[in-house]
């Protein structure tokens, strides 16, 4: 008996939540047309939540390339066609590994950052005191972060690709000594525009998603530092799933 | 209620000159009343105290003034205006004329003094760079604190911030200024600098300010006019030496800080005797 209470708790705190983050959602567009208005806002959102992650997307780009380099070759020459290299990983970094792997490590980094950040705002009264200066704190506080980690991501998950595909060469050509020109001309074939949509479609998504549940947990936040930590924790978890969910739509409509 | 208007300055006010006119405001939270039938009136160029034990609502009040929340039943006039019929647009016009004083000074932290005293300026006006210079450093100087125009708020003492924030808060010039509770954790000296700060305001700009606080002692060196919230309502009004005067068991308990009284100072507990001895406990 109790334990359907709880269970039912539970299923009405999540239902109440999607409720909450789809009215925060429709106030946060709205939000968003007036907050163009102030494009320095943006732009230096686009730093924090891009440029600051620059370093490990980077980094982690370099080392999922390489691993593709060393995994596909193991695997491509088991069927004698390890020259298809260029091919497996292009296509791998830009319909799959890039997308969700920028969009998990973006929540890491700046998703967390930008929960604790707003959390921290709103315990200290600074969203309120905006409010009571007539300036509002959803275009002026929200609408910004969420429009900078909507722009950050696709170009985060391009340079990721980028160096990616950098370290898949590094190791397939300068390691096991496949032929540049293979690599390269086997890719340029093999990859049509519409694998390059669907990475682009997925990047743009996986943004938003990650970019609205970090504004709107630090926005709903609890305003006390366990309420910001809870936040932080609800940040990366929810965006995590809900990214491998969403890939596994996306990949499935442009099968 | 006991007395009644501020003696020399009540007869040249009209009774229409309310800025702000709390009238039987009835407010709950979660379902619990904070408010059952407040009225508050505060005249146009006077000092309005707030006073009241800590969760009576005060900073619930400010908020029902700045339209930030709406009453439940009851209505609150601002600027002679029902601020819960306004649609949001008017809200933030009628907030342009406030300034409010958070109790931590609530300044925004990725910016530092000048540019948090600036901002309201720069957010609703298009003056050149070098008005708002001139404007900021004067509102600074004003509270003590020109030189400390580059630092960052966490740089800041409590005080200090309380000062800058409230360089900020009246930059704008607004008509009305809400203080919540200004004198919290203040050394004598910042103490006597916000107190002659806000009767500066007062005297020297007209600003009709409303000051939310549970001490006693620095509101009546101040206020014209003040109310005693207790239990959802206004149980005593007048001038602070009405209120002195007054010969209620609540408003003498309050004036003297005394633990005994009508307010309850201990939260319902078992019989303290009784607990110590663990009979409870069988
Ligand atoms: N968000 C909230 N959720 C639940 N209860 C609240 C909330 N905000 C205020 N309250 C309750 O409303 C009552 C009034 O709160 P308020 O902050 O207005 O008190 P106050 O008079 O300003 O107290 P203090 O002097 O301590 O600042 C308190 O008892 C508080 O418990
Ligand atoms: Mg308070």
């Amino acid at each position: 008996m109790s334990t359907r209470v709880v269970r039912s708790g539970y299923l009405l705190e999540g239902v109440r939540r999607f409720g909450l983050t789809g009215i925060f959602f429709a106030r946060l567009l709205a939000a968003c047309v007036r907050s163009l208005a102030r494009p320095r806002l943006i732009v230096a959102q686009i730093f924090n939540a891009g440029a600051r992650s620059l370093i490990i997307i980077m980094l982690s780009g370099l080392f999922t390339g390489m691993v593709l380099g060393l995994l596909g070759q193991d695997v491509l020459q088991r069927f004698g066609a390890e020259t298809a290299l260029g091919e497996v990983a292009a296509l791998a970094l830009l319909k799959e590994l890039g997308p969700v792997l920028t969009a998990l490590l973006f929540a890491g980094r700046a998703g967390t950052a930008l929960t604790s950040e707003i959390g921290l705002m709103r315990a200290t009264d600074q969203l309120t005191a905006m409010e009571v200066m007539a300036v509002d704190p959803m275009s002026y506080v929200a609408a910004p972060r969420f429009l900078g980690g909507l722009i950050a991501m696709p170009l985060l998950v391009a340079i990721f690709n980028v160096i990616g595909l950098y370290g898949a060469q590094l190791i397939g050509v300068g390691l096991l000594g496949i032929d540049r020109g293979t690599f390269w001309s086997q890719m340029q074939s093999a990859v049509s525009m519409r694998d390059v949509t669907e990475g682009i479609v997925k990047s743009v998504v996986f943004g938003a998603v990650v970019s609205l549940i970090a504004v709107n947990e630090g926005y709903q936040a609890e305003p006390t530092a366990e309420g910001v930590g809870l936040a932080t924790t609800r940040t990366v978890v929810a965006s995590s799933v809900l990214t491998l969910l969403l890939d596994y739509v996306l990949t499935a409509v442009f099968l | 209620m006991t007395g009644s208007e501020s003696p020399q300055r009540a007869s040249s006010a009209p009774a229409d000159d309310a800025v702000v006119d709390v009238r039987d405001v009835h407010y709950a939270i979660y379902g619990r009343p904070i408010f059952a039938g407040l009225n508050i009136r505060v005249r146009r160029g006077l000092i309005t105290a707030v006073m009241g034990p800590s969760g009576t609502g005060k900073t619930t009040l400010l908020r029902l003034i700045t339209g930030q929340l709406f009453a439940d039943r009851g209505q609150v006039s601002v600027f002679g205006r029902d601020i819960a019929s306004l649609p949001g647009s008017q809200i933030y016009a009628t907030r342009r004329r406030m300034g409010m004083l958070f109790q931590n000074g609530a300044l925004l932290t990725d910016i530092n003094v000048f540019e948090n005293v600036a901002f309201p300026v720069r957010e609703h006006t298009d003056l050149p760079e070098s008005l708002i210079r001139t404007l900021v450093l004067t509102k600074l100087e004003a509270v003590g604190l020109r030189g400390a125009a580059d630092l960052m708020p966490a740089e800041l003492s409590g005080g200090m911030a309380r000062r800058v924030a409230l360089a900020r808060a009246i930059v704008m010039d607004p008509e009305v200024l809400l203080y919540d509770e200004p004198f919290v954790g203040l050394d004598p000296i910042s103490l006597g600098v916000i107190l002659r700060l806000i009767k500066q305001m007062n005297q020297a700009l007209g600003i009709t300010s409303i000051v939310v606080s549970h001490d006693v002692q620095e509101l009546a060196t101040i206020a014209d006019q003040s109310y005693l919230l207790s239990g959802g309502c206004v149980v005593a009004s007048g001038t602070p030496q009405d209120l002195a005067r007054s010969d209620s068991e609540t408003v003498h308990q309050f004036m003297t800080g005394s633990a005994e009284g009508p307010v309850k100072f201990h939260y319902p507990a078992p019989d303290y005797a009784s607990q110590l001895l663990g009979v409870d406990e069988a």
